[in-house]
């Protein structure tokens, strides 16, 4: 058996069943986050498809992608958004490769 | 040159170009032990046995001969189909027309413009006086031969009101689901349409595009979808067009089939059931259109045509057409239903809800 199962995505409501309170805030929080506002929801989608995948979670990017290619997202846009979002990533990790120099430097210089 | 994806699941004699297999399908499965059955569902929300409101809109399939073979097509039409209106049946349906109380006339197919008598019934019917007047052309056909290229002046000398599908903006979407070189083809037509008038804004002559999507998902928010389009053909080729309708696709037929062979089928009705729109039922289109086979039978709706469901009334085929008992009657559903009210809902003139 796999940890991640794919129909466990449709379980995701269930979430309310332990705890009625949270569950639905969060709930009501979620859709209105993805609602046009200043930016449309196709942006917000895109958005959602990049972060899914720097989280690496698969039931988000299963979701995510599926919820761009219903607001006619073509692949090469979704490629794009994981790049920026790939592009933060690996930067975050680079840019921590500073503190590394200035150890040494401290360390060794 | 379009060229064609494949060949109608009739040609192929594949089992699902049987009716009755398609129905068992939608009855077995999941919806024996998983989810509910569409008359269960709507019970729960008070609106079984669905029934007929005012009637609208007549809608008339001409036949089921195609120049496309799209992969998702309800119709199962494509070149090699052969059923196409007589005019003795097209003669019965102007008689109806002269006499209905419908104010919208929604001729279609297959490409209905490759019935012999296509541009005789236009022009006969378009002298009935109704008042909007629609022919679902798929664009291509006005570019596949010479003798269809006056199409665009021929719909505005009969003020028809041209109702065109496009699956999205781009060239490589647009080709997966309706067959390489569609795209192009269609932008020509479009163009076309446009130079005598057509989707201009302001303009009488009407210009619509439907959208529906080019795989195993529902469609986005129609508004916003109609946005993009319009931002898009208009950047990329000059192109302007009426309103866009979000459709989308019923698992019956072709696209059922490509479901099935996709392994997307379960997902699929999943996502239909889960986005079941109660305040979608009472607006679902067969309660205020009849459809009109190309063999003159009646059905509550185009997809009920393509499962062989005819009316459940006395009244079955047009030579015996009575509105007023034709509209005493229950709707015969089954699961594709679903297809019809998931989210903001959805009927030939896009959502409902
Ligand atoms: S979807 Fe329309 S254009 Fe495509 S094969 Fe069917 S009838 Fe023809
Ligand atoms: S598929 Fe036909 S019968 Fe079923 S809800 Fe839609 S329009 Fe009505």
């Amino acid at each position: 058996m796999s940890y991640y199962d794919p129909k466990d995505l449709r379980k995701f409501g269930d979430i309310t069943e332990w705890s009625e309170e949270l569950g639905n805030k969060y709930f009501d929080y979620y859709g209105k986050v993805f609602e046009e506002g200043a930016l449309t929801a196709r942006e917000k989608s895109l958005i959602a498809l990049a972060v899914a995948h720097t989280e690496q979670c698969p039931y988000c990017i299963d979701a995510y992608t599926k919820d761009s290619l219903q607001r006619g997202v073509t692949k090469e846009e979704m490629m794009e958004a994981i790049h920026v979002g790939a592009a933060i990533r690996s930067g975050a990790t680079l840019v921590h490769g500073v503190m590394m120099m200035n150890k040494v430097n401290k360390l060794d210089g | 040159m379009t060229k064609i994806k494949t060949q109608s699941l009739h040609k192929r004699h594949s089992e699902l170009a049987q009716a009755n297999r398609q129905l068992q399908i939608l009855s077995n499965g999941i919806f024996v032990e998983e989810l509910p059955t569409f008359a269960d569902k709507i019970k729960e929300t008070g609106h079984f046995p669905l029934r007929p409101g005012t009637l609208e809109v007549l809608q008339i399939n001409v036949g089921y001969m195609c120049n496309q073979v799209c992969e998702h097509c309800h119709v199962d039409a494509g070149p090699d189909r052969k059923e196409i209106m007589t005019w003795e049946t097209m003669e019965l349906c102007l008689e109806v027309i002269r006499n209905t109380g419908a104010h919208t006339l929604d001729l279609t197919g297959g490409a209905p413009e490759m019935n012999p008598n296509f541009r005789r019934f236009v022009e006969e019917a378009s002298k009935a006086g109704i008042q909007d007047f629609i022919v679902r052309s798929n664009l291509t056909i006005i570019r596949a031969n010479k003798k269809y290229h006056d199409l665009p002046e021929f719909f505005k000398k009969h003020n028809v009101h041209v109702v065109s599908s496009m699956p999205h903006w781009t060239r490589g979407k647009t080709d997966k689901q309706r067959g390489d070189g569609v795209f192009d083809a269609s932008i020509e037509a479009l163009k076309m349409l446009n130079k005598v008038g057509y989707g201009m804004p302001g303009s009488d002559l009407r210009l619509d595009l439907v959208y529906n999507p080019s795989g195993a998902f529902l469609p986005g928010d129609q508004a916003s979808m109609e946005k993009d389009f319009k931002k898009a053909l208009m950047d990329d080729f000059g192109i302007q067009f009426h309103n866009l309708f979000a459709i989308t696709n019923l698992p019956i037929s072709r696209f059922l089939d490509y479901l099935i062979a996709s392994d997307n089928y379960e997902d699929y009705m999943y996502q239909l059931v889960e986005a079941f729109n109660p305040s979608a039922v009472a607006n679902v289109m067969c309660t205020n259109t009849i459809s009109v086979s190309w063999d003159g039978w009646l059905y509550d709706c185009d997809f009920n045509q393509m499962l062989e469901l005819k009316v459940d009334s006395k009244v079955q085929h047009i030579r015996d057409y009575n509105e007023a008992i034709l509209n005493d009657r229950n709707i015969i559903i089954s699961q594709h239903c679903y297809g019809c009210t998931a989210g903001a809902g959805s009927s030939c003139q896009g959502t409902v809800a």
